[in-house]
């Protein structure tokens, strides 16, 4: 199980949990488990969102995590 | 520096080479969006609502449809409806449907055979409007009586009663918040605000477009990122995507705003409706100040805990800003996730929401959000520090993020620039000038996240060695002089060899617009890589032609070699000479890569600004100007300090100058530059740079992006300074004379 760190304000949709756990080898299976187990985080995800894996951004669903990773869910951010 | 003055391990990386679009800019050659003409082609007016907020009754066309020449016109009902999310939003901004929803707002376009008779028939486009109540002001926006600007826009994060012009909330952060607070000797709160500025880019929006009854059509237009445009039109039109080649012009400025469409979608549809013929549509700069991308307006609550010795223990922002009538707009969430992003605090809290008002969609401005952020953030913690008699620059230090930090906004900190960036600030000579009256010193630090995003590359070996590089990221701030010194390091030949070449959107696959200072990065990176397959493929035909393993050859100095001695003796086999050979060893060589760019690495900056405040009049005048800033590893450094300079003039602008002026009636009172105030070489001194280099080990040369991070210490760095000058703190922008005066006489009679 990977540990998921949400924004707070996902938390209505997740039981009050801001980490919540999901049984995932890649950051597409991660997505995927959250929408399953939690379906309020479906448009959030669907509406695009970004990966956190150790610090560094990831952009691809094949990306490996595990549960020695920190991952964190963050609002997807482009600039300028 | 020139190249003999560097130490380094790079024979091109970090050189100044002459800019290879410089000759067609200085002798005129270079074409922009609104340089492009066509045989039969036609010019397009657009009629905008005199209303910030009103129902369209009816529009009537047929005198201007009487008009000789007068070939088409169009509304929203030529316009396929049943769109949702951002394409609506996208469709509903470029053309009104029922509503218009603010002073500029487009209602109907026309296209006739001269830009004179498109404007004079725009003019007997007769439209009944029905005039609503309109908000301007965010705070007013956001209260429970405002006018409601739209109905059904909020997205999931609102709670049920919320005030109806809050489109989305967004709450975030991490620590015990109230004992971070209880552990602090100095605990402030405060209340900022900044206006809404526009990206000032010199060039207005411009485009050639052509579209036919099939579906199929071309656009020439002055754009960030041809894709996003397609993609965009495509969606607005209900076309697709492939059916529509736009092709990118040069481009004189976007800094965000040219990410976007606005007015493209009325071309493509003037044309069809016109059989086909191509229309020419450049805007006025009334039109681009009133109708496209200002950044939001901000109001934001900060509160700080510090220790006496200067140490943050606790910090809570509260952001409402509006970005104009459509969900999305406004970068809150940017912002809030920039606040804080500079200093390790064990307990922070964001909370934000985004608010609709009747004024126009606001686009992306370089580090959307972040200036804003800044200003609150960074003025408290100056407050604090002169209050607790401490050095700011020292204070900012003692809390810097550094790797292995918790962000906060969630992460942990890579490898990160921002200690090196204070100490080289704290080392500059600039901090030794004596300051005299009515002077003041004010610093700031700021941050970006930087970008990565989808990518396309293409690299072409030519007859003759020389190398072609197919990029879609339009040069907005030298990536084509940074894209050749990569190409031309890892292949190992000269700069001069490598010819950059910025396509169309039917020659590569998808890319992201040049935006989030992803060109140099996300291309560069992909150009790389790309060279690097085109090498393999040049040690293969030589393998080949040696009779040895392809394993056995290396590529060096811009050639072919065997790897050793065993390998066998063979002269160097350049690229020249493969090149050359090429249609009789396996046909054409190129190399290609493709990749949602990883490895990001987010820059940090501090500044330095001397202002002298007159006290008669109120005006701020800008003595010295230091930005300091990491750039992972600077590729062309006259470009990298061009980005430093460019983001600190804009930001001075924001400071002092340029905000959004509306009337009592919703209307844009400063649509003119004479009125809408940037600023221009003679309020400036020269902006001194110090370039830090922490590489980035997400790519392959150390870059990390430096287009954004540039413009956001300088609107708390000045007024900071300003603060200092004048003893009189201001908490809102722009510091214009007459608000200074204010303040000072204020301060005066206090």
């Amino acid at each position: 199980m990977v540990k998921v760190h949400l924004w707070s304000g996902l938390r209505r949709f997740t039981d009050g949990g801001e980490v919540v756990q999901v049984q995932a080898d890649t950051v597409g299976q991660m997505l995927d488990g959250l929408v399953a187990a939690h379906p309020g985080l479906g448009p959030v995800i669907a509406a695009g969102v970004s990966v956190s894996i150790d610090g560094v951004l990831t952009a691809s669903r094949f990306a490996a995590v595990s549960e020695a990773n920190e991952i964190y869910l963050i609002q997807r951010i482009k600039g300028g | 520096m020139a190249k003999d003055e560097r130490t380094t391990e790079f024979r091109l990386i970090g050189t100044r080479p002459n800019r290879p679009d410089g000759l067609d800019k200085v002798t005129g050659r270079a074409r922009y969006g609104a340089d492009m003409t066509l045989p039969g082609m036609l010019f397009a007016a657009v009629v905008r609502s005199p209303h910030a907020h009103a129902r369209i009754l009816k529009i009537d066309a047929s005198a201007a449809l009487a008009l000789e020449g007068v070939k088409a016109v169009v509304t929203r009902a030529d316009f396929p409806t049943g769109l949702t999310g951002e394409d609506w939003n996208l469709q509903e901004n470029s053309m009104a449907g029922d509503v218009a929803l603010y002073d500029g707002h487009a209602v109907a376009a026309v296209a006739a055979t001269s830009r004179l008779l498109a404007e004079d028939a725009a003019k007997l486009i007769k439209v009944d409007y029905e005039v609503l109540p309109h908000v301007i002001d965010v705070d007013d926006a956001i209260r429970p009586d405002a006018p409601v600007v739209r109905t059904g826009a909020a997205d999931h994060s609102v709670p049920a009663g919320a005030p109806p012009n809050v489109v989305k909330c967004v709450d975030f952060g991490h620590g015990d918040i109230e004992a971070g607070f209880a552990a602090a000797d100095l605990v402030r709160e405060q209340t900022y605000k900044t206006e809404a500025t526009h990206q000032g880019y010199i060039e207005p929006h411009a485009c050639v477009a052509q579209l036919g009854a099939d579906g199929k059509g071309e656009m020439w237009v002055c754009t960030q990122g041809q894709w996003y445009i397609r993609r965009m039109c495509a969606a607005v039109l209900g076309i697709d995507a492939s059916g529509l080649r736009v092709t990118p012009s040069e481009i004189g400025g976007g800094f965000g705003g040219k990410t976007i469409i606005f007015m493209e979608p009325l071309a493509l549809a003037l044309s069809r409706k016109a059989g086909g013929r191509p229309v020419k549509l450049v805007m006025s700069r009334s039109d681009v100040l009133r109708a496209t991308g200002p950044t939001a307006s901000a109001s934001m609550d900060v509160k700080l805990g510090m220790t006496k010795d200067g140490k943050l223990t606790a910090a809570k922002v509260n952001f409402r800003m509006q970005g104009g009538a459509f969900l999305g707009a406004s970068p809150v969430g940017e912002a809030l996730s920039c606040a804080l992003a500079c200093y390790d605090i064990p307990a922070v809290q964001h909370d934000g929401v985004e608010v609709l008002a009747n004024r126009p969609k606001a686009a992306a401005y370089r580090a959307p959000g972040s200036p804003m952020a800044a200003f609150a953030v960074e003025s408290l913690l100056d407050e604090m520090c002169h209050e607790l008699g401490l050095d700011p620059l020292d204070v900012r230090l003692k809390n810097a993020v550094h790797e292995g930090v918790k962000a906060s906004y969630g992460p942990t900190y890579a490898k990160i620039g921002l200690v090196e960036v204070l100490e080289a600030t704290k080392a500059h000579p600039n901090l030794l000038a004596k300051l005299g009256p009515n002077q003041g010193r004010g610093i700031a630090s700021g941050f970006w996240f930087n970008h990565g995003g989808e990518t396309s590359v293409s690299l072409a070996i030519g007859e003759d060695g020389t190398v072609t590089v197919s990029a879609g990221t339009p040069d907005i701030g030298g990536s084509r002089a940074s894209l050749a010194l990569m190409v031309a390091e890892t292949l190992g030949i000269e700069y001069e060899a490598v010819r950059v070449n910025i396509v169309e959107t039917g020659a590569l696959g998808v890319n992201e617009p040049s935006h989030g200072s992803r060109a140099t990065f996300a291309t560069g990176k992909a150009a790389v890589e790309a060279a690097r397959q085109a090498i393999g493929e040049m040690c293969r035909r030589a393998a080949k032609e040696w009779g040895i393993e392809e394993e056995a050859v290396v590529w060096k100095d811009g050639a072919a070699m065997p790897a050793g001695p065993n390998a066998g003796k063979f002269p160097p086999m350049t690229i020249a000479e493969i090149g050359a050979k090429m249609g009789g060893t396996g046909g054409p060589i190129s190399g290609h890569h493709e990749t949602n760019a990883e490895g990001v690495g987010a820059s940090f900056g501090a500044h330095v600004v001397d202002v002298e405040v007159d006290p008669e009049t109120g005006r701020t005048t800008i003595l010295r100007y230091l930005v300091v800033q990491d750039a992972g590893r600077a590729i062309h450094p006259a470009y990298v300090e061009g980005q430093y300079q460019g983001g600190a003039v804009q930001g001075i602008g924001w400071a002092l100058n340029e905000e959004y002026v509306y009337g009592a009636n919703g209307r844009l009172q400063n649509a003119v530059f004479l009125d809408y105030r940037i600023p221009v070489a003679s309020d400036l001194p020269m902006i001194d740079t110090v370039i830090v280099e922490v590489p980035n080990p997400g790519h392959p040369y150390g870059v990390r992006g430096v287009g954004e991070t540039g413009i956001t210490p300088p609107l708390p760095a000045i007024a900071n300074a300003v603060a200092m000058a004048t003893g009189a703190r201001i908490r809102s922008l722009p510091l214009s004379p007459p608000k200074v005066l204010a303040a000072i006489k204020a301060k005066g009679r206090g």
